[in-house]
């Protein structure tokens, strides 16, 4: 999935106080299971934000609406009727939701309610952790299934550096080796005669080095 | 035989070499250089030269090597491939070259979030076994990474870096031989303060074969005090100082407690002499480049 988080309520506010009436829109797929962005956070945020600016003597009118997937024309449909009538929508979305917004309403204002932040998974209720870079040329079969280019912080492909100690990545105590993690799957696997294999300079050019990547399936084009 | 440096004909002499280092200084005051080249010079092979160590933006490695050069004192430049992508690499090593630099040391480079600037992007684009392998294409085919043919090509020393108190332990002789097979001539170790650690890693290098195929110069940095070797050992990414060194450090006054650091560097230097696979040190007095004359004079190194 893609991960998120909520920006501090104080960035919110800042970035919606120019309107008097803003939809706070959620979306139902990734942040929703990374507690970002999903119906329950829409529903906390609006209040915490109605409460806010009642404070402050501000007058703000909030609706609420959350839909699938902000990332799809056919989802994002649903909140024609009351972006229409607000000045600003904040989305709960991640950056592709919220820019995929921005090209079904030209005309709107649409605002990042979230820090979008990698592609992970739940490792352990509440526990995000990032596994892809989405580099475009995928090599986890030789490094038994744990990718060096996301969980290595100097993306190493030809072994750990020297300042992996006890299994733990040197820049912080929280964060596994990558590499340890490769040889002890490898050892898992009876493979460790990979570890022996060259890896040559990585091709970039499919990341996003390459520039904002395009997918074309001409199959499925109408 | 071809040599392409001072220390590769040392090296290649069967003599024991001696490395210092030289850390730019945070500015571009040349008189800090100037200071380290008079007190290192005549004592050491060649001195490294670091590259923005810990990611403290510094004088560039490239220019300070140029000035050791200028006043004839041999570099050795380190590069690493957290700033630089394949095209800066290749073209800054094209320049040290054309500048008279003729060692380079292949390091990834220490993480930016040690140093001053942990806001900044790396680069990473290749590792530093590319970066060995790079700097041996481009010197034995006379090719840049594109294959084009370079009308003069650099014609370096290579070195790269190994830390056998790294984990995990079992892997640090392959990441070894990986290194020699890209290319790497010599090997500077991290600070050998386990001695026990670094024997059993060079008993596996020599079951190897790998100390036939490259020359390995053992690290050392003589401790200034016990509270030096407790940050280093808590705080310095992939280092062992055992606890009987630190408490013997701890023993003595603090007074006396530098001294001590330089004894425990000799004997550790001493130790390094007659061990097989070992072919010089490399005397890594960080800031403290007044001792390394004491030290090469006393381990008789001259």
């Amino acid at each position: 999935m893609i991960t998120a988080s909520q920006k501090p309520i104080n960035e919110i506010i800042k970035l919606i106080a120019p309107y008097k009436k803003v939809l706070i829109l959620g979306c139902g797929t990734c942040v929703k299971t990374c507690f970002a962005g999903g119906e329950d956070e829409v529903a906390v945020l609006a209040s915490a934000l109605r409460l806010s600016f009642k404070k402050k003597a501000m007058t703000i009118e909030i609706e609420e609406q959350t839909v699938e997937r902000q990332c799809e024309n056919e989802f994002i449909q649903e909140a024609s009727v009351k972006m229409a009538r607000n000045d600003a929508t904040l989305s709960l979305a991640c950056g592709a939701g919220v820019q995929a917004m921005v090209k079904r309403f030209a005309k709107n204002i649409v605002l990042p309610g979230v820090n979008t932040t990698f592609i992970g998974i739940q490792e352990s209720q509440g526990i995000f952790t990032e596994e892809c870079s989405g580099c475009g040329n995928c090599e986890l079969g030789i490094f038994g299934g744990v990718c060096p280019v996301t969980r290595c912080a100097k993306k190493l492909l030809n072994g750990p550096c020297g300042g992996s100690q006890k299994g733990i990545c040197e820049i912080n105590p929280d964060t596994d080796c990558a590499w340890h993690l490769i040889i002890e799957r490898l050892t898992t696997l009876g493979q460790l005669d990979n570890l022996k294999t060259y890896i040559p300079p990585k091709n970039w050019d499919t990341s996003l080095s390459g520039g904002p990547r395009k997918l074309v399936r001409e199959d499925h084009i109408i | 035989m071809k040599t392409f440096s001072h220390l590769h004909e040392k090296l290649s002499n069967g003599e024991f070499a001696v490395t210092g280092e030289c850390g730019p200084p945070r500015g571009a005051n040349t008189g800090v250089v100037d200071k380290k080249i008079k007190l290192l010079r005549g004592f050491v092979d060649a001195v490294n030269v670091t590259d923005n160590q810990t990611a403290i933006v510094r004088m560039s490695s490239i220019a300070a090597s140029a000035h050791l050069v200028r006043a004839e004192l041999e570099p050795v430049m380190q590069m690493v491939v957290r700033d630089r992508n394949r095209i800066a690499i290749q073209s800054d090593i094209m320049g040290a070259y054309s500048l008279g630099i003729r060692n380079i040391l292949c390091l990834s480079g220490d993480h930016q979030k040690f140093g001053s600037q942990p806001d900044a992007m790396n680069v990473f684009d290749i590792d530093s076994v590319n970066l060995i392998r790079t700097v041996r294409d481009m010197r034995d085919t006379g090719k840049d990474m594109s294959g084009y043919t370079l009308d003069v090509a650099p014609q370096m020393f290579i070195g790269a870096a190994a830390n056998p108190f790294a984990d995990p332990f079992e892997y640090r002789v392959i990441r070894l031989a990986k290194k020699i097979d890209a290319g790497a001539d010599f090997i500077q170790t991290q600070c050998i303060y386990n001695i026990t650690r670094f024997k059993e890693w060079i008993r596996q290098a020599n079951n190897e074969g790998l100390t036939d195929k490259v020359y390995i110069l053992g690290g050392v940095t003589p401790l200034r005090s016990a509270g030096m070797a407790r940050y280093m050992n808590n705080k310095v990414a992939g280092m062992d100082i055992p606890e009987d060194v630190i408490k013997r450090m701890d023993g003595v006054d603090k007074k006396d407690q530098a001294d001590e650091g330089i004894k425990i560097c000799l004997e550790t230097i001493e130790e390094l002499k007659g061990l097989k696979g070992v072919h010089g040190v490399h005397i890594m007095a960080i800031e403290w480049e007044e001792v390394v004359a004491t030290i090469v004079e006393q381990a008789d190194l001259k």
